[in-house]
């Protein structure tokens, strides 16, 4: 079979740039921020529409003075989106703000995007917040340690918190085939009401209060400040980093990951290659709690005033999962859609303040920016854009696989 | 009444997939469109029932062009097309799947499910279908499900029919009743394209043979002008061997041995029941049936992908009974799995991390940790060029690959180290002519080295070709023991259980 070569099956491989060598991402990372970044352009312009009509003067003067009420409206959409601007990146105080939000979204969001590349939905990084935050709460009151064990070793403690609430509805799925979905959403309602009791048992609940909040974390246990006692931003920043590297080493370069890439995408043919798609399950759902354990330790260690309640989580572990679809499940664009929505939340601030416009206009904005991102087709009529056929943001095996 | 292609060419981003192909059909006639994967017939097919949209040329029935935005004009202007892979409701009625999605309606939006019903019965009786329009689609075999897609296609008054590679999920016998099915439709003035790559039914079923290659139409001729030879290097561009040449085995100790094995399939109903048969170094077994009589559950079994129920087996005198498929991989035993796309690659995967997907854990891939990226590179891109794998390079995903290449992807992990036995499941389903030359000369040479190799095929021929040895397998026991040169009618016969 001599004549057979033809000029389309030259064995060239594709150019590698520096980049993708240096972080061994992959063929595509420019084109996988080209949506994101077209969604978020979409959506900037869509909430400025929102702006534009939310003022009711406005809107009154609209047909008897049309030039004073459009001249209006754009001074109120610049005037907001300075501000959102100016509160996310525009100081050291608000770089400072958008990294701090951004560092339990990191966290979560890497459990979550872990698990997507598993092939499994991940639902439950609420409560294997809440879980790691409480094991954390006790290691950081209960211990005496200097500084330089003591912040390892509570971290630690969350790790071993979150893995135990997402390793176990990753068992409970490898033995029974109990949907993940369903047993992570139970596993958040156990975590909530289990942390409301025991925040309220004496030995962790802080003396003199009636309600569950713990006492406060050991001073040794407390995240140093990145840039100073006056900004917010702790090394729990750095350590959500280095979890960006762990993740993307462990995805692409480690034995285990290749076996969460090959169950997540063809459970059939994992098992047809000798892998034991049930240690694996149990395992991706497990180190993706752990992941979600950091997040929630953070949310005791990092911010003041150092103690747990059943509302640290806030909202996060929720956000994890918007943030984990924004990036693609790719560790590097977690990282980017996570400090993009702690921009978001910290400018949202300054939004309000500076502009009178109320800061769920935020949340408005995250929700167009998935929105367009879960839907690239809508994009691709937006701008036109020449798709590529068969392109879709398949993120995970559906409920019946 | 003639349906036309003029001129019709479609590009996609790299690929010409049709370039200048005319084709007429009348109606009253059979034509085949042969060509191999890849050649463009589907992408053509696809244009005329309105699911792409050609760059240039045009289509016309009786003159009159056609826009086909959409498979619904394709069906408003009477052609009708059945799929290679059929649309079907599993858990529908055939009724309720003939009419899903114009389902006739009473006052207030009722289905009129009993006109349908009528219906249906009346296209069966009329075209000899022979189907129970009240059955569960779910209940009723592949062939009769392809005659509820043909149903489903008259119902919507096509006056041409486009079957996609139909006999692709058929038994022999089912493949003669469906020859007679086109007959019917082509006495009722139907026009009929035949897509396949099959060289023997083009020949017995059409009134004209289109062959494209490579996005072209490269010849027409009728099936009486031309030998299956001929025919085959027209498809392939190159002389072909159609036969597999193979000296005869010299069977030497005994591999594999399978001893009263019982196995359960997915409904917990016994599909294996008894089977016991072995293979020895230097013969190819073959294993022939009609599917679903028990060859996939063996193939599972004996390769730790389902457990036995009761029996045994030995690779090497040793019982693997309850070993997984890692410790069989260990011991030399390789498997090329009976669906490639289900469980043979992972299809986001790249050729390079398909090419290591079973032995990604050991060295020189991995150290248990971390894997070698280098090393593996540089292994795939060796395997890519020994088993002459088709792909623009070893990081594309698989999935880019015609089905004959992601087939070699396979039979290249698979066969690169040193195994005892080969246990290859329908090792050439629905891959092209040049491919399935490729994959039977693999198969014998390493035979020919001295492996063990057990191989299952619903094609006859493929298995008559390949095995010096040949059992058949029915209701899931071994029926018969053949020589591959015994009378195919015989061997036909006990695939339907007449031998027992």
């Amino acid at each position: 079979m001599t004549d057979t070569k033809s000029p389309e099956t030259d064995q060239t491989p594709p150019e590698r740039s520096w980049f993708e060598k240096a972080t061994g991402v992959g063929t595509s990372v420019a084109r996988s921020l080209l949506y994101p970044t077209l969604a978020l352009i979409a959506a900037l312009a869509i909430g400025a529409v929102i702006i534009a009509f939310s003022d009711a003067e406005t809107i009154q003067i609209l047909f008897s003075d049309p030039g004073t009420a459009l001249g209006d409206m754009a001074d109120e959409v610049w005037l907001s989106y300075r501000a959102l601007v100016r509160g996310s990146i525009g100081s050291i105080n608000s770089i400072s703000e958008t990294l701090f939000a951004a560092t339990p979204l990191l966290l979560a969001g890497l459990g979550v995007a872990l698990g997507f590349k598993a092939g499994l939905f991940n639902i439950g990084a609420q409560g294997q917040m809440l879980i790691g935050a409480i094991v954390a709460t006790y290691v950081g009151i209960y211990v005496t340690l200097p500084g330089l064990i003591h912040v390892p070793l509570t971290i630690l403690a969350g790790i071993v918190g979150g893995v135990l609430w997402g390793g176990i509805p990753g068992l409970l799925k490898a033995k029974t085939g109990a949907h993940e979905v369903i047993t992570t959403i139970m596993f958040n309602f156990i975590a909530l009401f289990f942390v409301q009791w025991i925040l309220t048992t004496p030995g962790l609940q802080d003396p003199g209060r009636n309600n569950p909040v713990s006492a406060p974390l050991a001073e040794s246990a407390q995240l140093p400040r990145m840039f100073g006692s006056e900004f917010r931003v702790t090394i729990g920043f750095l350590v959500a980093l280095l979890a960006v590297g762990f993740v993307h080493w462990l995805l692409y370069r480690s034995s285990i990951g290749f076996e969460f890439r090959a169950v997540g995408a063809n459970p059939h043919a994992g098992s047809y290659a000798g892998m034991n798609v049930a240690v694996v399950v149990t395992v991706a759902m497990a180190v993706a709690g752990g992941l979600a354990g950091i997040a929630g330790a953070n949310q005791v260690m990092g911010l003041e005033p150092y103690k747990a309640s059943p509302a640290l989580a806030g909202s996060v572990g929720f956000d994890a999962i918007t943030v984990a679809l924004l990036g693609r499940s790719n560790p590097v664009g977690v990282m980017w859609a996570a400090i993009l929505f702690g921009a978001l939340s910290a400018g949202g601030r300054e939004m309000q303040g500076a502009a009178q416009v109320p800061i769920d206009l935020v949340v408005v904005l995250q929700a167009l920016i998935v929105i367009f991102v879960a839907a690239p087709g809508l994009i691709r009529a937006i701008y036109r854009l020449k798709g590529d056929e068969g392109e879709t943001t398949h993120v995970t095996s559906g409920w019946g696989a | 009444m003639a349906l036309e292609l003029n001129g019709i060419t479609k590009r996609f981003p790299g690929v010409l997939a049709n370039d200048d192909v005319s084709l007429t059909v009348e109606g009253g006639e059979v034509v085949a469109l042969l060509g191999e994967n890849g050649a463009g017939k589907t992408t053509l097919m696809n244009i005329l029932y309105g699911l792409y949209t050609q760059d240039e040329g045009e289509v016309t029935i009786d003159g009159e062009e056609l826009s086909l935005e959409s498979s619904a004009d394709a069906i408003a202007a009477g052609i009708g097309m059945v799929h290679q892979h059929f649309m079907l409701v599993p858990v529908f009625t055939v009724t309720e799947n003939v009419v899903l999605g114009q389902e006739p309606t009473g006052p207030g939006g009722v289905i009129d499910i009993e006109s349908a019903r009528r219906e249906v019965l009346e296209i069966s009786e009329r075209y000899k279908l022979a189907v129970d329009p009240d059955a569960l689609v779910e209940n009723i075999s592949v062939g009769v499900q392809q005659r509820v897609e043909i149903i489903k296609v008259l119902d919507r008054e096509a006056r041409f029919v486009i079957f996609d590679e139909p006999t692709a999920v058929l038994t022999p016998q089912e493949v003669e009743e469906f020859f007679g099915i086109v007959e019917g439709l082509k006495e009722d003035g139907k026009g009929i394209v035949f897509i396949t790559h099959k060289l023997g039914e083009a020949l017995e079923i059409a009134d004209r043979i289109v062959v494209m290659r490579r996005g072209k139409v490269v010849a027409e001729v009728l099936p009486d002008e031309v030998t299956t030879q001929e025919l085959a290097e027209l498809m392939v561009g190159r002389a072909v061997d159609l036969t597999v040449s193979k000296t005869p085995s010299e069977p030497d100790r005994t591999i594999l041995e399978v001893r009263d094995l019982v196995v359960l399939d997915d409904r917990k109903v016994k599909a294996v029941d008894g089977v016991s048969f072995e293979v020895r170094a230097g013969e190819i077994v073959g294993i022939a049936g009609v599917q679903g009589n028990g060859q996939t559950e063996l193939i599972e079994a004996i390769t730790g992908l389902r457990p036995a129920v009761s029996g045994s087996f030995f690779v090497n005198g040793e019982d693997v009974t309850d070993s997984d498929p890692r410790d069989l991989h260990e011991r030399g035993v390789s498997h090329i799995p009976e669906d490639r796309q289900e469980s043979g690659l992972v299809l986001d995967f790249t050729v390079a991390e398909n090419m290591i997907l079973n032995s990604y854990y050991d060295q020189p891939f991995s150290n248990g940790v971390r894997m070698d990226w280098g090393v593996t590179y540089d292994t795939a891109g060796r395997l890519v060029e020994q088993y002459d794998v088709r792909t623009p390079g070893i990081h594309v995903p698989v999935s880019n690959l015609s089905g004959g290449n992601q087939q070699k992807v396979i039979v290249a992990r698979e066969f690169d180290r040193d195994i005892d036995l080969v246990i290859a499941a329908q090792p050439t389903r629905g891959i092209d002519v040049g491919s399935i030359e490729y994959i039977h000369n693999q198969i014998v040479s390493k035979r020919d080295a001295g492996a063990a190799v057990l191989v299952v095929s619903s094609e006859l021929d493929e298995v008559r070709a390949l095995a010096d040895r040949l059992l058949v397998m029915f209701h899931g026991r071994i029926a018969a023991e053949f020589s591959p040169d015994a009378d195919v009618t015989d061997i036909g016969l006990a695939m339907l259980g007449s031998a027992e």
